[in-house]
């Protein structure tokens, strides 16, 4: 079981409401991800949730148990942090087997557990090295397989990533998502990267300044975004977004249209001139400056012979366009 | 060209580092030499001293005027035993300060350091008024007690930066892991500052057993260290070069063989956490 609900969760450090009151439930086995821009606050909550920072309000339950003033250990939860944070002076097979010889568990059984992590997780080889020894993503194996051991009610994962290469991360990225289908857990996870929260949530948290912007699956933000900020955050290139005279004429205060739900040619409404082009080979994105409108983002799929200084025409999807409200909030 | 000039400044460099070590180090140099010179040659001009006899004869007479296993005992006394009490009390003070800070640890600190900027002499007459009240004059105990003060600034300080480079989230790992604060300090913590609690420790000795104002001033004989047995080879009577040389030499040599078995680990300890 890992089901853990926050209610009313506060945290101020001195005078400054880090996070002024925060719910919400995370079901049993699922992967959720907190994502926001940096000072958000998603580091802080996961903290809290873990134990390792003590809320200043609210309360925190673990299988329906409170768990607010418990300590770390016995809130039956495993965290993967940034640096990974393993034991430099001991082996990896001894930085698996840690919390279970914190436990008192058996050494028979403590290595029959660092085996079946070490086979999961491709360690095999190396346990009897020190992290030192290891890559960035072996090390992050090895600080994954710390947690599994302990077999934890919860996985809490702070950026896990961020300290990879690109390459590593992707497929760091895929490893985990594998991981938590085969382990059915619990699973939480913090990060700045949208991608890697389009990619792995069930479910995803936007968070921003402390405060929950929109809780929902991936395709529920990307589709329907609550507000303007998740609306900006959510989606790679950023969603285009336009106030004034065109935004009027839909009767909001803002617009927004992703670059994708922009078709180019024919006798579209819209007109601009291309500036930069971004060749991806699979795609090509345009930034195409057309006057009133801003600068707008306007993805076309595969190579397409756009130079600096072409004229073209632009036209919505129809039913694309989203309304936002002077309150920054969508409208129906 | 340019190769040929990099060639040059490199020897300038070289032979300027050489000599500028030569010059440190010709003092003690000096002193081994004079040790093996009759007191006769010893007051000779510095080519004469080297082109004289050698001899042991300054050896035999420090032996056999004073006790140089008394000294050395007592010196061994004094800078272990200072330096125990000080690691004893100053790792829980680093280990705090780093790992807990309040609002005033930094200020702490500083005031920490700032006893260390008083000339030792501005307290000596209390200090030496204490100790004749409290019995301790020519006492190890009161020594080992003035030692562990003066040197526990520094202690705490060399300490409380190792300590700070150890990364916050490795403890809270072993907090999540499940590790009570017993465990956490004795399979993560002390195991990752070892290395810095003995570079601390060595040079803390080091720094004991060359004290030389508050040994000197506040023994005579039963609790006197080799800086003690040094001085009292340069009486107002006369100086007797070979003989203050040759003691010297015997007071300098443990510490100086201390010293290169672990410069590896000393020089580690006092650059530690200036390159990351």
């Amino acid at each position: 079981m890992g089901q853990i609900t926050l209610n009313q969760v506060r945290k101020s450090f001195g005078e400054v409401d880090v996070i002024p009151g925060i719910d919400l439930s995370v079901e049993d086995g699922e992967f959720v991800v907190f994502v926001g821009p940096s000072g958000c606050g998603k580091s802080t909550l996961l903290r809290l949730i873990a134990g390792l920072e003590d809320t200043s309000g609210g309360v925190i339950a673990i299988d329906g148990m409170d768990a607010t003033d418990l300590p770390p250990a016995k809130r039956r939860l495993a965290m993967v942090f940034q640096s990974y944070a393993l034991y430099p002076h001991m082996s990896v097979r001894k930085n698996i087997a840690f919390p279970l010889k914190m436990a008192g568990m058996d050494p028979a059984e403590q290595e029959r557990r660092v085996s079946h992590a070490a086979k999961i997780l491709n360690l095999g080889d190396y346990l009897d090295r020190r992290p030192g020894q290891l890559s960035g993503g072996q090390r992050q194996r090895v600080a994954i397989g710390r947690a599994i051991v302990r077999e934890p009610a919860a996985f809490l994962f702070d950026e896990p990533l961020s300290n990879l290469d690109a390459a590593l991360r992707v497929s760091m990225r895929q490893e985990i998502s594998e991981l938590h289908q085969t382990l059915k857990t619990t699973m939480i996870y913090v990060t700045h990267d949208q991608v890697e929260a389009m990619t792995m949530a069930d479910k995803i948290v936007v968070l921003n300044a402390g405060r929950i912007e929109q809780v929902g699956s991936p395709m529920e933000l990307y589709r329907s975004p609550a507000n303007l900020f998740v609306a900006g955050f959510i989606g790679s290139p950023k969603m285009n977004l336009i106030d004034g005279a065109e935004a009027a004429k839909h009767g909001a205060t803002t617009i927004g249209i992703r670059p994708e739900h922009i078709d180019i040619g024919g006798e579209g409404p819209w007109e601009g001139v291309v500036g930069l082009s971004e060749h991806l080979g699979s795609d090509t994105f345009l930034k195409v400056n057309a006057g009133a409108l801003g600068t707008l983002t306007v993805r076309a799929s595969g190579e397409v012979m756009m130079h600096h200084g072409d004229s073209i025409r632009m036209s919505p999807q129809p039913g694309k366009i989203l309304r936002f409200g002077a309150d920054g909030k969508a409208m129906a | 060209m340019a190769r040929k000039a990099s060639n040059t400044s490199k020897a300038v460099v070289t032979i300027a580092a050489w000599s500028i070590g030569f010059l440190i180090f010709f003092p003690i140099l000096w002193i081994i030499i004079l040790g093996f010179k009759s007191e006769a040659d010893a007051i000779k001009t510095p080519l004469q001293v080297l082109f004289s006899d050698w001899t042991l004869r300054s050896y035999h007479d420090v032996q056999e005027r004073s006790n140089y296993g008394r000294h050395f005992w007592n010196s061994v006394i004094l800078s272990v035993g200072s330096t125990v009490i000080a690691l004893a009390i100053a790792i829980p003070a680093a280990w705090s300060m780093a790992f807990v800070p309040g609002r005033r640890t930094k200020d702490l600190l500083m005031w920490m350091l700032s006893t260390k900027m008083m000339p030792a002499v501005g307290v000596l007459v209390p200090m030496y008024l204490l100790f004749r009240d409290f019995g301790l004059l020519d006492s190890r105990i009161g020594l080992v007690g003035v030692l562990t003060l003066i040197n526990l600034p520094i202690v705490v300080w060399m300490l409380y930066t190792y300590f700070k480079e150890i990364p916050g989230e490795i403890l809270e790992a072993a907090r999540m892991d499940g590790a009570s604060l017993k465990s956490e300090i004795l399979y993560v913590l002390t195991p990752m500052a070892v290395p810095g609690i003995a570079s601390t420790m060595l040079l803390n000795i080091i720094l004991a057993w060359n004290e030389a104002f508050w040994t000197l001033q506040l023994t005579t004989s039963q609790a006197a260290p080799l800086t003690q047995f040094i001085a009292s080879y340069s009486s107002p009577e006369g100086l007797f070069y070979a003989k203050l040389s040759a003691a010297s030499t015997m007071a300098i040599a443990p510490i100086l063989i201390l010293g290169w078995f672990s410069q590896k680990q000393l020089v580690r300890g006092l650059t530690f956490g200036a390159v990351k």
